[in-house]
């Protein structure tokens, strides 16, 4: 082979690589996760609501309590709720609303800046958790969440879900049903508004341009609750 | 002075010499019954998981954790799995396979605060 | 300077005896308080998930604030060279130690898994000012005690200056982190400011005095020990100072919140529609811890007079700090602008609370813990001067 030849083989080997390069990312992306890989920070989990299909009903709530384990005890200033039903009414015009709030799984947690700990972290893909093994139950991430997204365990836990640990004295919130999207399912609450409710949630990663989230926030308006802060959420809500 | 530490030294000697040496002997706390009654081998020898069990899951509840890796021959699930009782379902109570030597050995343990004892039913479905 | 003498109290009177009994029955009460809360859960107490930190944290904040300002007649003394507080100094860095000690007995015994202490000593996140403020604590027990031995040790004389300026610093930035646990939270309308953390500091000043003037009429009095005008005519206009400060920070806060439109509605709550809040800022805060003792510092002059002031002060600061930390978490997160909100979770009300036995029985012993440690402090070793009559003070002009 003469060097003029070798050179241009070269070349286009190189044009060829950089052109698929990309793919090989999206292949990454697009693959489900197996049991022994690590979270990436490739994928970013993420919700869109959209609130004028949400309609009166709480499957969202029922749902996930119920995959959760989380169960009350008559008691509700001190019952843990993952996700409750808010319903709004604008002051002047009285247009009334309601729509699903949980964890927002913020990009800035404030309940991760203030752990003492470092119980209240941010896995790779953005799920937001608490830590039961390290949380030591002084709920500082109660008082920061700007959501009122955490409930501390008031009381002893028995009869808990395999895949949920819940137990008293630490402090728990919305896992984005994190043992459900580790196996490639959709959260309990997304599951139940499709088959029960008014199909108003979608769950997908917001880093990958051909998942239907990323096609819906693309095509219309979106908002955050508390866009101020400057927190950049993983739950959306359109028609806020 | 040195009376006295002849005293003391002999008075603990005497004592020692009622310890326990090993061999099976009455006592309060009943000593441990481990019913192994599922499978043919654990994920590691035996030796390996009586000494470094608690390394083990510590290890891995960190990687679970943290980095989300879902390894089921490693997780607690998979234990209880196989060693919860035949009878109760449990790994705790009466002659539960954690309880059991847990008990003996005076070490509490934290787990089962907020995890389930309970062996996860096939039919259950969802949960493996 | 003439030589101060120093001597411990005597401490073997029935009424010594009746002191610590008493105390030590509110500690046991407080500690029987923490067990039934670790072991039933938090239920059992008037806390609830909107409503987090309640009466403990206040006894709790307050005790750790009033340390950290017990340690300034101390300051006083050896960073500005004050000789007539010189004689004061031990007892000041004595109070400093056992007031921080009841506030953390407090603050640890409330978590929901104390017994991770371990975990908490060894995990840490320093973003969070929480993790600095755990090596802040235990650093002021380290540097205080310091601060004693060279105060104490003839030998060590010559470095109670120093020891002495880094204890101030250590407990200006101390303070400073207490005070940004609640400034930094951006989620609560009442609390984000950086005017908290120097508040904090102001507020240190007011307390820790407040109960060291208390603590030093006391211990004179009932172990005889003479106690002169020209100090605590000092400590009087000190004080005074101090309590005037502190309004001037409040009234600063409130006056620019009330400034900002967005901010009306919190300041509506706080000063006129709180309820409880309200009628504990005015009457509490205000008024018993602000006015009033200003009116017996400046007006009065009769030791009684400065005695029932510093124990305003002391009310008034308990009454800013359940509005404060309370209040704070009672005011409803504004979530969605112009909108009524209400949810099964409490969301867009204030939310209802009500201190329960168990969370003042807690604090209570948080306060008579650090008392119990003082008093037990005071005859094991000379923290004392034997007299503080007028004529016997070293130096210092008047």
């Amino acid at each position: 082979m003469n060097p003029e030849r070798r050179q241009f083989l070269g070349w286009g080997a190189a044009a060829a690589g950089a052109a698929l390069a990309p793919g090989f990312s999206l292949i990454e992306l697009a693959r489900a996760r197996s049991p022994q890989e690590a979270a990436s920070k490739l994928q970013r989990w993420g919700l869109l609501i959209d609130i004028t299909k949400c309609a009166d009903c709480d499957a969202c709530v029922t749902a996930c309590h119920e995959e959760n384990g989380v169960t009350g005890h008559g008691r509700p200033e001190t019952d843990a709720q993952w996700i409750r039903k808010v319903s709004l009414r604008d002051k002047r015009t009285g247009y009334a609303q309601t729509l699903p709030l949980m964890c927002q799984h913020c990009e800035h947690p404030p309940c991760v800046d203030v752990c003492p700990t470092g119980a209240s972290f941010k896995r790779d893909d953005g799920i937001v958790l608490v830590d039961k093994h390290t949380c030591i139950g002084c709920r500082y991430c109660v008082m920061a969440c700007p959501y009122g997204a955490r409930s501390f365990v008031h009381e002893a836990v028995s009869g808990q879900k395999a895949d949920v640990p819940r137990g008293k004295g630490t402090v728990e919130s919305c896992t984005l049903c994190v043992h459900r999207v580790d196996r490639g399912e959709t959260p309990a609450c997304v599951a139940a508004c499709n088959r029960d409710g008014g199909k108003a949630m979608v769950f997908g990663d917001l880093n990958d341009a051909s998942a239907e989230i990323h096609r819906r926030l693309r095509s219309a308006p979106s908002s955050q609750v508390r866009a101020d802060l400057a927190l950049n959420t993983g739950v959306r809500y359109q028609g806020l | 002075m040195m009376r006295i530490a002849a005293g003391i030294v002999a008075a603990v000697m005497a004592a020692a010499g009622f310890a326990d040496s090993g061999g099976p002997r009455a006592s309060r706390v009943a000593v441990p019954t481990v019913k192994i009654e599922k499978g043919e081998a654990c994920v590691a020898p035996t030796a390996q998981m009586r000494r470094d069990h608690m390394k083990m899951l510590l290890h891995q509840r960190d990687g679970t954790m943290r980095q989300g890796l879902r390894e089921t021959r490693f997780s607690l699930k998979n234990c209880i799995d196989c060693h919860a009782s035949r009878e109760t379902g449990s790994v705790l109570g009466k002659d539960g396979f954690c309880s059991s030597c847990h008990a003996y050995a005076a070490v509490s343990m934290d787990c089962f605060e907020c995890h389930t004892p309970l062996r996860q039913s096939r039919a259950a479905g969802a949960s493996r | 300077m003439a030589s101060i003498q120093y001597r411990e109290i005597e401490g073997r009177s029935g009424a010594y005896f009746a002191l610590l009994a008493v105390l030590g029955a509110l500690i046991l009460a407080g500690l029987g308080a923490a067990w039934t809360m670790e072991h039933q859960g938090h239920h059992v107490t008037g806390m609830s998930n909107r409503i987090v930190w309640g009466t403990p944290h206040v006894f709790a904040v307050f005790l750790i604030v009033a340390a950290s300002g017990a340690l300034n007649v101390a300051s006083i003394a050896s960073v500005f060279g004050r000789e007539l507080y010189k004689p004061l100094a031990r007892l000041s860095a004595l109070l400093a130690i056992t007031l921080l000690a009841g506030g953390l007995a407090v603050l640890v015994l409330d978590l929901g898994r104390a017994d991770r202490m371990i975990v908490a000593m060894t995990h840490y996140n320093f973003k969070s000012i929480f993790a600095w403020n755990i090596f802040l604590y235990t650093g002021f027990f380290a540097v205080v005690a310091l601060y004693l031995w060279t105060m104490i040790e003839r030998r060590m004389h010559g470095y109670s200056k120093r020891v002495g300026v880094l204890a101030f610093l250590w407990r200006l930035v101390l303070t400073t982190g207490t005070g940004s646990i609640f400034g930094f939270l951006v989620a609560r309308e009442p609390l984000h400011s950086a005017l908290l953390a120097p508040l904090f500091i102001i507020m240190s000043f007011s307390f820790g005095l407040a109960i060291f003037v208390l603590v030093l009429m006391a211990a004179c009095r009932w172990t005889g020990r003479a106690l002169g005008d020209v100090v605590l005519n000092r400590l009087r206009n000190l004080l005074g100072v101090f309590v005037a400060t502190v309004l001037y920070f409040v009234a600063v806060h409130h006056l620019t919140n009330l400034y900002i439109a967005r901010q009306h509605d919190v300041e509506r709550f706080f000063l006129w529609e709180g309820g409880i809040y309200t009628a504990l800022f005015w009457f509490g805060q205000v008024l018993i811890g602000g006015v009033l003792p200003l009116a017996l510092l400046f007006g009065a002059s009769s030791r009684r007079a400065f005695a029932a002031a510093a124990v305003c002060v002391i009310a008034g600061g308990l009454a800013q700090l359940y509005v404060l930390i309370i209040g704070g978490q009672a005011y409803p997160q504004l979530m969605f602008p112009g909108k009524e909100v209400s949810s099964s979770f409490f969301d867009g009300v204030v939310a209802a609370y009500a201190p329960s036995l168990l969370e003042v029985a807690l604090g209570v012993g948080g306060v008579a813990l650090a008392l119990a440690l003082t008093v037990v402090a005071l005859k094991v070793l000379p923290f004392l001067p034997r007299s503080l009559a007028d004529g016997e003070l070293g130096g210092g002009t008047a």
